[in-house]
C-alpha cells in the first residue's frame, strides 16, 4: 500500500537480490501470444465513453477506439486533421467551419457525418438532449465556450463559441473531443460505456470486469489498419505486482513503471521509454499572508530548495526540472530563455535577512499521493529540510489526496504558507488561466490557491486565450512566463517523464508528450 | 434448536441496521467527495456542484440515507460512480471470487491448523512439538502481504511456476486447473497465520483435555492411542477450537484485502480499497453492509453449530 513506500522499497530491493542470488528466469508459462499486445495498466478503466471519464489511465484504450476531429501530430502537442479534413476560423475566432473525412464508418456501421459530430457535442452539452441522461460528463465544460453546433451539409460541421477561445482545437484533441457512434448511443443508453463504438484502429471486442478489455484490429480504418491483431489492457494496480508481471512474461508494455523498478529493466530483454510530459510539479506558495506575501522570502524559497537533488535522488531521474509555470513538453509556448532557479541556499539566506525574517516559521501542506504528484512525501521531506537549512522553521501537514484537495482548493488563508501541487493539461493556456490569474482566486471559482495577482500577468492570459494566431499566442505566453517567474508565486519543482517499458518482442513503439497510449503502429513479434 | 437459530437471526436486524447508519455516517463525514474525486484538478467549485447534482448528492443526509436504505429494502443498491454499474452486481462478483480464495484459505488453515496443533500436543515437548512450534511463531510472525510479494518473486517470476496474478488465464480455457494455478500462491499466503493461530490454540486445547479423566479411562480400557487423540480427546477439544476458527474465518477475510492487492485477485477487499480512495460512496456502502450480512450470518452458523457440539450451551 502507498503508505509504506520505504519499506516497501527495502523489500523489493531484497527480493530483486534473491531473485539475483536465483539466477534469473527459467520456464515459460506465461508467454503471450503474436500480434496480441498486453498491456499493464493501472486500474480498471471507469467506462469506454470518452465524454464520460477524466483519468489517463482510462484515455490510453479510448485514444486507440476512437477519433477526434483532430488530434495531436506525433510526438508534439500541436493539432492536425484526423476526422476534420480542414478546418476555417472566422476573423473574430468565434465560428470554426471544419470539412469532414469522407467515407468513414463507425466500427457498428453507421456513418460518421455531420450529424453524427451534432449529436456528440449536443449529448454532452444540451441539458435537454435525449441522450444528456447517458452522463454525467464531467469534463463537458472544455467546451463550455460552444454555444451551438450546426450541420451545415453531410460532411460540414460549423461550431458557434459565445466569445473566442484560442484552445478550443487542442481540447478538441484531448479524449473529451473523441467522436462516438450516435447509433451505438442510442442502442445502449446508459450502457453504452460497456459496448463502445467509435472510427478508430482498433474495435472493441470484449470487457471482463477486473480482468481485461480486449481490442480488435479495425481491418479497414481509414489512417491504415493496425499491425497488431489485437491488445488486451489489464488492470494491476499495485505497482509491484505489475513490475513482477513484466519481469513474468505475463504483459508485453507496462506503463507508469515505479522509479525504483527501473533499473529491473536494464537488460537487453527490454526497452524502457521516457517522454516528458504537460506536467508541472511545484508548490503553492501563499502571497496573501505570512512570510510568502513577500517577493523576496518566496525567490528564497526557490533558491533554497535543491531541484536537482529531487529529482535525481527522489525521483531517480524520472523527472526534469522545471524553470517556470509552463513545462517544455508546450514546444511552441515554451520560453527557452528561462534557466531554472539554481540552487544556491548562501543567495536564499541573503534574501531572508534583507527581509528579516530569520527562522519564519511555515505550515506546509503534503498530501500522501495523488494524480501526477509522484512522490509527495519524501518530496516534502527533502523540501522541508532545504528550506530549515536556509532558515525557515517549517512544519508538515499531510492529508490523504482527497481530503488535501478539499483543504487546498478553496485557498491557504488562515490554514498553511505552502502546498504541494501537480498539474498536466493539454493546452498552455488551461493551468495558468486557472491558476494564476486575479480573477482565479478561490472565492472566485479558480484554482489561485496563494491568491497571486499581477494586473499585467491577468492581461496577458486574457489576451492569449482570444488570439487564434499561435505566434501572437506563443509570444504572450513567453512573456507571462518570465515575470511570473521572476514574481515566483510559486516554487517551481518538476516536470514528470512518463515512462514505460516494453519487452523485446514488441517493436515501433513511441511514447507521446500527450501521455495518451497510441498502438497503431505497434508490432509484436 | 429452530426457535434458537430464529432468536439468532432476529437479533442480527437491529446490528445490520446500525452497520448501515456507521458506514453512511463515515462515508458522509470523511473528507472529499465523490465529484472532487472524479474531477481531480479540475473540481472548480462551480463542476463539483453542477455534478453533485447529477450524481444526486445535493440532497440532506438524512433523505439521502433513506433514500438508500428504501432502495436496498427492495434489493437495488445504486450505481457505483467509478465503476459505472450496478454496485450488487460488482459486490456479488468480487465477492464471489473473495469466497474462492477466503473459503480457501479458511479450509487450508482449519486442517493444517488442527493437524498441526493435535501432533503439537500428541507429542508435548517432543522434537515434533519443537518443530512445529517453531514453524507457527515463524508464521504467525511474517506480514502476509511480505510473504506473498516473496512468494510472487520465486515461484512466478524466477521459477515460472505459477502465474504472478489474476483468478484467471487472459488467454486458454477457464478450468479448475486454471483456477488452482492461480489461487495456489494467494491462499496459501493468506492462510499462513491463521494456521499458526489455529495450531497454537488447537494445541493448548487439546492438552487440557488430554489432562481429564475420560482420558485416562479411554487409554486403560486399551483404547488405541491414535483413537484416544482423534476420536476422544480431539472431539472434546473442538468445543474449544470452534470459536477460534469462528473469529479466524473473520481475520481470513479482512486479511484478504492485503492479499488481493498483491495477488490483484478481482475480489471485494480490493474493491472496496479503490472505492474508499476515490470516495465510491454507494460502492463502499453497499460493499462493506453486504460483508457485514455475510459475517453476521457465519457467526450464527459458528453458534449453532456450536451448540450443536455441546447442548449446554443453547439458551
Amino acid at each position: 500500500m502507498s503508505h509504506l513506500p520505504v519499506i516497501r522499497r527495502g523489500l523489493m530491493a531484497a527480493g530483486t537480490a534473491l531473485a539475483l542470488a536465483l539466477g534469473g528466469p527459467t520456464g515459460a508459462l506465461a508467454q503471450t501470444p503474436p500480434g496480441v499486445l498486453i498491456v499493464g495498466q493501472i486500474a480498471e478503466p471507469k467506462a469506454l465513453d470518452p465524454a464520460a471519464v477524466t483519468a489517463v489511465n482510462d484515455f490510453r484504450i479510448l485514444m486507440n477506439l476512437y477519433d477526434g476531429l483532430v488530434r495531436y501530430k506525433d510526438g508534439t502537442l500541436e493539432v492536425e486533421p484526423a476526422l476534420a479534413t480542414g478546418w476555417e476560423i472566422s476573423e473574430d475566432g468565434t465560428v470554426y467551419t471544419f470539412t469532414l473525412r469522407k467515407g468513414v464508418t463507425f466500427h457498428d456501421g453507421s456513418p460518421f457525418n455531420a450529424q453524427a459530430v451534432k449529436f456528440n457535442f449536443d449529448r454532452m452539452l444540451d441539458e435537454s438532449h435525449p441522450f444528456h441522461d447517458t452522463g454525467p460528463f464531467p469534463l463537458a465544460f472544455f467546451f463550455s465556450a460552444v454555444d451551438s453546433v450546426e450541420a451545415v451539409d453531410d460532411l460540414t460541421v460549423r461550431f458557434t463559441l459565445n466569445a473566442p477561445y484560442a484552445p478550443f482545437l487542442s481540447n478538441l484533441a484531448y479524449p473529451t473531443g473523441l467522436i462516438v457512434s450516435p447509433a451505438a448511443v442510442e442502442q445502449h443508453g446508459a450502457d453504452f460505456g460497456r459496448n463502445p463504438s467509435g472510427t478508430g484502429p482498433f474495435t472493441f471486442a470484449e470487457w471482463r470486469s477486473n480482468e481485461a478489455v480486449v481490442v480488435e484490429a479495425n481491418a479497414g480504418y481509414w489512417d491504415g489498419a493496425p499491425e497488431l491483431q489485437a491488445v488486451v489492457f489489464r488492470p494491476i494496480t499495485d505497482a509491484n505486482t505489475r513490475t513482477a508481471e513484466m519481469l513474468a512474461g505475463g504483459i508485453d508494455l507496462m506503463v507508469e513503471v515505479p522509479p525504483v523498478a527501473l533499473s529491473e529493466f536494464q537488460g537487453d530483454q527490454y526497452e524502457v521509454h521516457e517522454q516528458a510530459g504537460p506536467h508541472v510539479w511545484f508548490l503553492i506558495l501563499n502571497a496573501k499572508e505570512g512570510p510568502f506575501a513577500d517577493k523576496r522570502l518566496r525567490q528564497a524559497a526557490n533558491y533554497a530548495v535543491n531541484k536537482t537533488a529531487l529529482v535525481d535522488e527522489v525521483l531517480e531521474g524520472t523527472a526534469e526540472v522545471a524553470a517556470g509555470p509552463t513545462p517544455p513538453a508546450f514546444a511552441w509556448a515554451y520560453n527557452e530563455d528561462l534557466e531554472p532557479y539554481p540552487y544556491d541556499p548562501d543567495k536564499a539566506r541573503a534574501l531572508i535577512a534583507e527581509a528579516g525574517a530569520e527562522g519564519a516559521e511555515l505550515t506546509f501542506y503534503v498530501t500522501e499521493g495523488g494524480s501526477g504528484m509522484l512522490d509527495p512525501v519524501a518530496m516534502g521531506t527533502a523540501i522541508q529540510a532545504d528550506l530549515e537549512a536556509v532558515g525557515f522553521d517549517v512544519k508538515i501537514e499531510t492529508y490523504e489526496w482527497n481530503t488535501f484537495l478539499g483543504e487546498v482548493n478553496p485557498g491557504l488563508e488562515g490554514k498553511a504558507d505552502m502546498a504541494e501541487m501537480a498539474w498536466m493539461t493539454n493546452d498552455p493556456d488551461t493551468l495558468p488561466f486557472l491558476a494564476l490569474r486575479t480573477e482565479a482566486w478561490p472565492d472566485k471559482g479558480g484554482f489561485n490557491s496563494g491568491y497571486y495577482s499581477n494586473p499585467k500577468v491577468d492581461e496577458l492570459l486574457e489576451a492569449a486565450r482570444v488570439a487564434t494566431d499561435q505566434a501572437e499566442r506563443a509570444r504572450l505566453y513567453k512573456e507571462m512566463q518570465t515575470i511570473v517567474q521572476e514574481d515566483a508565486p510559486w516554487v517551481f519543482v518538476a516536470n514528470w517523464k512518463q515512462n514505460a517499458v516494453t519487452s523485446d518482442k514488441v517493436e515501433n513503439f513511441t511514447l507521446q508528450p500527450s501521455f495518451f497510449l497510441l498502438l497503431d503502429d505497434v508490432v509484436k513479434n | 434448536m429452530t426457535g434458537y437459530i430464529l432468536k439468532r437471526l432476529l437479533s442480527a436486524i437491529p446490528v445490520l441496521l446500525g452497520i448501515t447508519v456507521i458506514v453512511f455516517l463515515i462515508m458522509a463525514l470523511i473528507p472529499g467527495d465523490p465529484a472532487t474525486a472524479i474531477l481531480g484538478s479540475y473540481a472548480t467549485p462551480e463542476n463539483v456542484e453542477k455534478l453533485n447534482r447529477d450524481l444526486g448528492l445535493d440532497k440532506t443526509l438524512v433523505q439521502q440515507y433513506f433514500i438508500w436504505l428504501g432502495n436496498m429494502a427492495q434489493g437495488d443498491f445504486g450505481t457505483s460512480f467509478a465503476l459505472n454499474r450496478p454496485v450488487l452486481d460488482e459486490v456479488l462478483e468480487r465477492f464471489n471470487a473473495t469466497l474462492v480464495l477466503a473459503g480457501t484459505a479458511f479450509v487450508l488453515c482449519s486442517l493444517l491448523g488442527i493437524l498441526a496443533g493435535v501432533i503439537s500436543a500428541a507429542n508435548q515437548y517432543g522434537w515434533a512439538d519443537r518443530a512445529i512450534t517453531f514453524v507457527v511463531l515463524l508464521g504467525i510472525s511474517i506480514p502476509s502481504f511480505f510473504l506473498g510479494m516473496m512468494m510472487i518473486l520465486f515461484f512466478a517470476v524466477n521459477l515460472r511456476l505459477f502465474p504472478v496474478s489474476g483468478m484467471w488465464p487472459i488467454y486458454g480455457a477457464r478450468d479448475l486447473s486454471a483456477l488452482i494455478s492461480h489461487l495456489t500462491m494467494p491462499a496459501l499466503a493468506l492462510a499462513v497465520v491463521a494456521t499458526g493461530v489455529i495450531a497454537r490454540l488447537s494445541r493448548s486445547a487439546m492438552l487440557e483435555v488430554l489432562r481429564q479423566d475420560f482420558i485416562r479411562t479411554a487409554r486403560a480400557k486399551g483404547v488405541h492411542e491414535r483413537g484416544v487423540i482423534w476420536r476422544h480427546a480431539l472431539k472434546a477439544a473442538m468445543v474449544s477450537i470452534i470459536p477460534v476458527l469462528g473469529i479466524q474465518a473473520g481475520f481470513v477475510l479482512s486479511g484478504a484485502v492485503y492479499i488481493e492487492i498483491v495477488f490483484q485477485w478481482p475480489g471485494v477487499g480490493r474493491m472496496l480499497v479503490d472505492a474508499i480512495l476515490k470516495r465510491d460512496i454507494l460502492l463502499v456502502q453497499g460493499g462493506v453492509v453486504f460483508v457485514a450480512a455475510c459475517y453476521v450470518l457465519f457467526n450464527i452458523m459458528v453458534d449453532v453449530a456450536q451448540s450443536l457440539l455441546d447442548p449446554r450451551i443453547k439458551t
